[in-house]
């Protein structure tokens, strides 16, 4: 068995096999160094862990494995190095009954500076090419066909997910469906910036990939649990990059298949609230939300067509009820400051019929 | 030695007033003075910078905490990273450089004195240019603001489009000027160490710290001018409509990322070596046993200086580079590990069998070596690609370079200031102030940054100026947030150690740590032009040679 595999699901197995043996004495080599990392996170093995060592997705898994190698062999190295030094520092100290000779002067040792080259560049030739075997393994360019294909737009400092074969557009919140031997839908994510460069990561699916404007970059990952993943951007991307988080919805596939149809509706008009509805259609909203089904089409801000399908609002900055929603409209650079979005000076009455228009938005 | 041709030195005669000692040190081309000026600079700009990571740690001490806005924040982390780097790191080693490298190949000054000022001037204006930018940078007209875009100054936040303003420009132009500053000083030292050594001094014989400091300076020359042709491209596309960097226009933001990282990684390297310069001067002469493996030292360092200006591109593992690229950079970087580790093994050869002295200086190069195997550790682990694609940009990456740039750079430092300072004024550091700032200081490190490695673990990203409650990292963020105590009040007993001397040291004498290389043949401080007569070496270690005449040096190598 390959010492990880690439975008397959493991299958489940009966006994540990001799690589596995392996690997279990790697981890348990590194495990001094990551128990307290370790320890923690399965503590909070919550629904926010977002500890690089609780994976639950290919490839997050597979590069778990491999970087536990990587930390197993630098573990020992460490061990041996600093248990030697150390060893060498107290032994050979200055001690009081020490007389004024000086010690022997040794110059040096071909056969050790030979051995203390040789070996290093050995370990360094084998992580050269497991390095390299992961990487071809993991790093996909293509989409293969039958994966589910979306596309994730970094905006200072939110992000929209478009879903082509759909037609659905979402914020903040990507909703895709868990992979099962059997019944696979890996998900492909299509990366581009609107602005400055962003980097999407969910420690728990898979490593970071930049976004990059004027480019396109791609990350794939195959949840194997249904659940809720949380991360958020990680490369700096000016005032509100802190609070530009990312949650990723895991469905099972029918939880999924519904997730899809009621986004695909147009947005409801319930007849109570026509009252904000035209507050929002005649304010300056529409110049930067879109609401599918009325006239409101921009594109500068997130789709507001199912706002209330998610569970925060401002990228993660608070959550989505009646009270905070209100806040955000009246002033939204005090939640979040140097937000994008302006005040739009909706107040009093306008506001109440505003919020319960936006509230109907399900 | 060939006379040469420097500029009268300021004579100071008795009973001058402080204005005529301002003059002296203002006008100086002497590259004792300068030196110390460099190594002052950087000291204090090292205390501003301190304040700024003070101020951020406290900002972090709780999760969702407003104590300082997402502005001032991100101000605050452009402004530590480039002082620490450009502010502080490069004036250090430039003036240690300055000081001590004539003296160490028995030179009575650098080969270009004038030139020396004028470097030293042009960092100490670029450092100024860069702080005012606290004040100037929205024009007369504004309350004023510093540079925000991180110290690598991603494309395109610099852009006229994100940075409005002239915060950037501040930036861009600040670090260019101290830029040519540390240019002139490359130069600077490459011609004294091939025209100015002495009778005997081969470069077989030049001490380890005159090697580095020459492998440092070409890598200077090769690193600094690709960054200020990139800061002079910037600077065109925000005044002169150019668009390299400016995406919205076509520009590419990624080409900023490789010209930055092809002076970025070698600069890593042009700091820390210097590190390794000190300890490889300290560590044998308070183990009083000569250095392990002289030659392989030497051809270590130079593979380090040729493999740094091949790996810059680690640092863009998560741009999306061809798989071949990203083998490539990995491979290499995985490479630079072996002449490290040879050094590594080195200077504990040189503590094996030796009769170690745990005064200031040695302690603080011992925890260096220690330190260094866990940030080398850590950087073959961010070398590994797929496994840095979970941990570039986190406090993972920040824990690794700290612990390179401070607990390799910053320690060795502080063991250089405590073994050269006799030198360099004649008195000596009290040893147990040293090891109240030692110990103090190695506790506040290891709090501040052997936490940040598992933040880093557990996801947290670097730059965010707050954090949701829900996320674990808030008590790590707490014990890291303390270290900064320890730490403080280290650098603070350093500070009280150096004043204490200066006003009643016990008198240094020429040569207290019965050390071997040239510098600690002359006296403390060494008189103008250095050496009464050019003195002659026959060996690597010429005063090892004068205390043993039955068994020099010269008959072993």
């Amino acid at each position: 068995m390959p010492f990880y595999r690439s975008h397959r699901c493991p299958e489940p197995r009966a006994r540990l096999g001799g690589l596995d043996a392996v690997r279990v004495g790697l981890v348990a080599l590194a495990s001094p160094l990551l128990f307290s990392a370790r320890a923690l996170a399965d503590d909070a093995a919550s629904t926010f862990d977002t500890g690089i060592f609780s994976g639950v997705s290919t490839p997050a898994i597979q590069i778990q494995t491999y970087s536990l190698g990587v930390v197993a062999i630098c573990a020992a190295i460490f061990v041996v190095v600093v248990g030697f030094g150390a060893w060498t520092v107290i032994r050979f100290r200055r001690r009081d009954e020490d007389d004024d000779r000086e010690p022997p002067q040794i110059y040096g040792s071909n056969s050790l500076e030979l051995a203390w080259t040789v070996i290093p560049l050995v370990i360094v030739f084998i992580l050269a090419l497991v390095t390299a075997r992961a990487i071809v393994e993991l790093q996909l360019d293509k989409r293969p066909a039958g994966w589910l294909a979306v596309t994730a737009v970094g905006h200072q400092w939110w992000w929209e997910f478009q879903y082509p074969e759909y037609g659905i557009t979402t914020a903040n919140e990507l909703h895709i469906p868990v992979n099962r031997p059997g019944a696979r839908r890996p998900t492909f994510l299509t990366l581009e910036s609107e602005d400055v460069i962003h980097s999407f990561w969910i420690p728990r699916l898979a490593g970071k990939t930049d976004i990059i404007p004027n480019r396109t970059n791609h990350l794939w990952f195959e949840p194997l649990q249904t659940g809720l993943y949380v991360g958020q951007c990680s490369e700096y991307c000016g005032t509100q990059h802190a609070n530009m988080l990312l949650r990723v919805y895991v469905h099972s596939p029918t939880d999924f298949e519904r997730w899809v149809r009621e986004q695909q509706r147009d947005a409801v008009s319930d007849p109570r609230v026509a009252d904000g509805r035209s507050v929002f259609l005649e304010t300056a909203c529409i110049n930067c939300h879109t609401v599918r089904g009325t006239v409101a089409t921009g594109q500068f801000g997130p789709d507001l067509t199912h706002l209330m399908s998610r569970q925060t609002l401002g990228a993660g900055v608070g959550t989505l009820d009646a009270k905070t929603l209100r806040a955000w409209v009246l002033n939204p650079d005090h939640l979040k400051p140097g937000v994008r979005m302006p005040a739009m000076g909706v107040e009093g009455e306008s506001l109440d019929q505003l919020v319960s228009y936006l509230l109907s938005l399900k | 030695m060939a006379a040469i041709d420097t500029p009268t030195p300021p004579v100071t005669a008795p009973g001058h007033s402080w204005t005529d000692t301002l003059h002296d040190w203002v006008t100086t081309c002497d590259h004792k003075k300068l030196g110390v000026m460099y190594v002052c600079s950087g000291l204090f700009f090292f205390c501003v910078a301190g304040l700024e990571a003070a101020a951020m740690r406290y900002q972090l001490l709780f999760a969702g905490n407003d104590a300082i806005g997402p502005e001032t924040f991100n101000r605050l982390f452009t402004m530590h990273g480039t002082t620490m780097v450009f502010l502080v790191g490069m004036p250090i080693i430039t003036g240690f450089g300055n000081y001590f490298l004539p003296l160490m190949i028995g030179a009575r000054d650098m080969a270009y004195p004038r030139l020396n000022a004028w470097g030293f001037w042009m960092f100490f204006f670029g450092a100024f240019l860069f702080y005012f930018s606290f004040l100037g940078a929205d024009g007369l007209y504004g309350a004023g603001t510093a540079p925000d875009v991180g110290w690598f100054a991603y494309a395109p936040l610099t852009g006229k489009a994100f940075s409005r303003g002239n915060s950037t420009d501040y930036w861009i132009l600040g670090i260019l000027i101290s830029g040519f500053g540390s240019l002139s000083g490359a130069i600077n030292m490459l011609g004294t160490v091939i025209s100015l050594r002495c009778r005997g001094m081969t470069f077989g014989r030049m001490p380890l710290f005159v090697w580095m400091m020459s492998v440092v300076s070409f890598l200077i020359l090769i690193a600094l001018t690709p960054l200020a042709a990139a800061q002079v491209m910037l600077l065109f596309d925000r005044f002169l409509g150019a668009h390299f960097f400016d995406t919205q226009a076509g520009g590419d933001a990624v080409l900023w990322q490789h010209f930055f990282w092809f002076f970025g990684h070698p600069e890593v390297y042009i700091l820390i070596i210097p590190g390794f310069a000190y300890a490889s001067e300290i560590i044998p002469v308070f183990s009083r046993k000569v250095i392990f493996g002289y030659p392989v030292m030497v051809a270590a360092t130079i593979s380090i200086g040729v493999l740094s200006v091949g790996v810059w591109a680690h640092h863009m593992f998560a741009v999306g580079m061809q798989r071949e690229l990203n083998i490539y950079f990995a491979a290499i970087t995985m490479l630079v590990g072996v002449p490290t580790g040879i050094k590594i093994f080195n200077w504990i050869g040189t503590m094996y069998g030796g009769k170690i002295r745990f005064q200031t200086p040695m302690l603080f190069c011992t925890a260096f070596v220690f330190q260094f195997v866990l940030a080398g550790l850590t950087g073959i682990m961010l070398a590994a690609t797929p496994f840095d694609w979970q941990l570039t940009d986190t406090y993972f990456v920040v824990a690794h370079f700290h612990y390179v740039l401070i607990g390799g750079l910053i320690f060795t430092i502080f063991g250089a200031c405590y073994y050269w300072f006799p030198k360099v004024s004649g008195k000596m550091l009290d040893e147990t102030l040293g090891k109240w700032h030692f110990w103090l200081f190695v506790i506040g490190f290891q709090l501040t940054f052997t936490t940040m490695h598992v933040q880093g673990l557990l996801g947290m990203p670097r730059r965010i100026y707050t954090y949701p409650s829900d996320r674990s990292w808030e008590i790590w963020n707490q014990i890291t947030s303390a270290g900064v105590l320890f730490q403080a009040a280290g650098v603070l007993v350093f500070f009280y150690a150096i004043a204490r001397a200066l006003h009643s040291g016990r008198p240094a004498g020429p040569d207290p740590w019965d050390a071997w290389t040239l510098e600690w043949s002359t006296s403390s401080p060494p008189p103008d032009y250095n050496f009464a007569e050019a003195p002659e070496v026959h060996s690597r270690r010429p005063l090892w040679d004068a205390k043993h005449p039955e068994d020099p040096d010269w008959k072993h190598e």
